[in-house]
């Protein structure tokens, strides 16, 4: 008996027609795009060369990717068995995330049929963060291919193959976690060389570790979001036990993230632009409010075991954990004389990318053992309808 | 020991090293300092007080380089870039204050400004471009763009302390657009086509060493006293008479960001002309600073995929048996 099965039932439904008319809907834009240039379509400029298509799609997109990052660490690493049951899914999203984030780079590069030297000796500027950035999240998205072999092959691989995939599967593992610590971490730093364009609450050296913190916490986030999405649309039993323990890590990094941030604005001596740096101050406070609710939801053993409680927790770290990229890319990113406000097509072109992630994760859970299997004497059954 | 920003950083840093798996954190940061002047650099010394705002450096500008006159009023008349873009890599800009009555004075005046690359010491767009397409000469210190190698990802506009490199928008087939010092001429003997068209010698060209010394001797000068003023090149013979102006006491571009081999002088305080306040420390080098504590050698990631592997292998087997 396998521990995953394939839920079954239908892949055209009302949700994935809709998705797939979003996706569509992009697919026009960027042909647009890529005949008009990117002005076309886009409202970047040169006073704001990244607009959304950067900041979600790739640097809020990867942190939601975090999840196979943070189960990886803590069933594989901090050797915590009892959580294995969440890693396919987690793993399935990341999947979806990295590659998607990963492709839509290539619409959003003005020359990007020179994309292939960013990966070719020659070209390569190693002193260059965005190269550690494309080429770590290019090598990632690879591993999370070959750390998803298992579940592919066990529906259609022999057990010889399995066997040898199995047999390797451990490096692959290994580079799964050290992979997204770099780049995480990095897309941080490439916003140490914007200097003063990046308002002092938001730049500081310390940028590479604030940003690995945040995806991480993001990283449980989505995994405790994403199984109390599934289990109700599914009509699966509930996993708020197991998924409830997740909240202590959520606790501690964010903990650790928040004492790293004030204590770099205290020691800096920069405490006093908290409040007095306008809709910044605003922004900045909001961030750090998303940041503080999941701590205060999740400071019990009672509180995390309760589901909504949980739900609640990651949604708001998610969300803080998105404004503070688009805050650190784009609100704090000042160039005098400059506005940027993404386009209703840039806006279209993200919600087609999230619209196919959609469709790909619930095409993926229904064919392939994705899901832990739920069993029918417990009384609920894994209902193959929406 | 006091609680002071570095070693807070350090502090800081060597607790996310920990937590990310690393075993030993031995290394202090190595701190990647400002790269220094190349020993033939050359540059240009833009004197704001010389500059009457003729614009001929503009149009000499575009001839040279094949750029498109930019419109921006309604009748199309006259070329009217209103700052560079991917369309314009030189421009001359105007400060004008209160009744604009005198030139080279802050209050109720008026001074001209020129914007383009400035030649970094130490560019941030040379450390951001992953392909090495813009590129820093060992020897003229020029920063260069090739079109052939960029991938258009725009790291170097937005990175670019000054705003100079420019990516055009409205075309499939778009370039970056930056001031290379018409290193095409140079490579045929001439000088820049902004200085050598400068009626007045506002923008003149040269070894920074010898317009460094240029703009301190001018800066010496007691204001209202008549000198000499070389055009198109530092030391050159083409010489006119002018009344020295007020210059304020600080040469933009002698420090900032470690130096930029285009040097500017003005009577103006240059953030009002546009030129913002920079420190000496390059951003390049906090980047790189980084980047080379975490990856030099690739030893810290080896180390931490090390055992990452060792405990990968000892517990994947725990938890992934899924043949039963």
């Amino acid at each position: 008996m396998a521990h995953a099965s394939p839920l079954g039932g239908s892949v055209v439904t009302k949700t994935t027609v809709i998705a797939a008319a979003f996706a569509a809907a992009a697919a026009i834009i960027l042909a647009y795009r890529f005949i008009y240039g990117l002005g076309a379509v886009a409202n970047i400029s040169n006073g704001y060369p990244w607009g959304i298509w950067i900041v979600w799609d790739v640097i809020i997109g990867t942190a939601f990717g975090c999840g196979g990052y943070a189960m990886a660490l803590l069933v594989y690493v901090m050797n915590k068995g009892e959580y294995h049951p969440l890693v396919r899914p987690a793993l399935t999203a990341s999947l979806f995330g990295y590659s998607l984030g990963g492709a839509s780079v290539i619409f959003d590069l003005g020359r990007y049929w020179n994309a292939w030297h960013i990966f070719t000796p020659g070209w390569i500027n190693v002193n260059s963060v965005m190269f550690e950035v494309a080429a770590c999240i290019g090598c990632y998205v690879l591993v999370l291919w070959i750390e998803f072999l298992p579940v592919i092959a066990e529906k259609y691989a022999s057990p010889e193959m399995r066997k040898k995939i199995s047999k390797t599967l451990y490096i692959f593992i290994a580079l799964g976690v050290l992979l997204p610590t770099m780049h995480q971490s990095s897309l941080g730093s490439m916003l140490v060389v914007f200097g003063f364009h990046i308002h002092p609450l938001w730049q500081t050296e310390l940028l590479p570790l604030l940003f690995l913190l945040s995806a991480l916490g993001m990283g449980y986030s989505i995994v405790i979001f994403e199984a109390t999405l599934v289990n109700a649309s599914y009509r699966r039993p509930s996993e708020a036990g197991i998924v409830g323990k997740l909240g202590r890590y959520m606790v501690f990094l964010i903990a650790a993230y928040l004492v790293i941030r004030w204590g770099e604005i205290i020691v800096d001596g920069k405490l006093g632009l908290v409040f007095s740096s306008g809709g910044l101050s605003l922004a900045f406070l909001l961030e750090n409010l998303l940041f503080l609710i999941p701590i205060i939801l999740m400071a019990s053993e009672e509180k995390r075991a309760n589901a909504q409680l949980q739900f609640v927790a990651a949604v708001c770290l998610l969300l803080g954990g998105a404004l503070y990229r688009i805050d650190a890319y784009l609100t704090a990113y000042d160039r005098p004389g400059w506005h940027y406000f993404p386009s209703v097509s840039e806006m279209l072109v993200t919600i087609g990318i999230i619209a196919i992630e959609v469709l790909a994760y619930i095409v993926f859970v229904k064919r392939l053992p994705v899901l832990h299997t739920v069993k029918r004497a417990h009384g609920v059954a894994a209902t193959t309808n929406e | 020991m006091a609680l002071t920003r570095r070693n807070f950083i350090k502090g800081a840093v060597a607790g996310g090293a920990v937590v990310a798996g690393a075993t030993a954190v031995s290394t202090p940061a190595c701190a990647r300092e400002n790269k220094t002047m190349p020993p033939m650099a050359v540059g240009l010394l833009y004197d704001s007080t010389l500059c009457v705002g003729c614009k001929a450096c503009v149009k000499a500008c575009r001839d040279n380089n094949d750029t498109q006159p930019e419109f921006s009023t309604e009748e199309k008349l006259w070329d009217t870039p209103l700052d560079i873009s991917g369309r314009t890599i030189n421009v001359i800009k105007m400060y004008a204050e209160g009744t604009s009555d005198h030139k080279d004075q802050e209050r109720n005046g008026f001074a001209f400004i020129k914007k383009s690359c400035m030649h970094c010491v130490d560019p941030s767009c040379v450390s951001a471009c992953p392909v090495q397409a813009m590129r820093k000469n060992p020897e003229s210190g020029i920063v260069s763009y090739e079109p052939a190698d960029c991938i258009g990802c725009r790291y170097c506009v937005a990175a670019c302390p000054f705003g100079v490199p420019q990516f055009q928008y409205d075309t499939a087939t778009p370039r970056i657009i930056k001031c290379q010092l018409c290193r095409h001429r140079q490579a045929e003997g001439k000088i820049p086509a902004c200085a050598e068209v400068c009626p007045t010698g506002a923008t003149l060209f040269g070894p920074v060493t010898a317009l460094k010394e240029e703009a301190d001797r001018r800066r010496a000068l007691p204001s209202e006293s008549v000198t000499t003023f070389a055009r198109k090149t530092v030391g050159s013979t083409d010489l006119h008479e002018k009344k020295v102006a007020n210059y304020i006491p600080h040469i933009y571009g002698e420090r900032e960001m470690g130096g930029t081999q285009m040097l500017l002088l003005a009577g103006v305080p240059f953030e009002k002309l546009g030129y913002p306040a920079l420190r000496d420390r390059s951003y390049a080098a906090s980047s790189e600073t980084i980047q080379h504590t975490l990856y030099g050698g690739m030893i810290l990631p080896a180390a931490v995929l090390g055992g990452l592997v060792y405990v990968a292998k000892k517990n994947v087997p725990n938890h992934h048996s899924e043949e039963d």
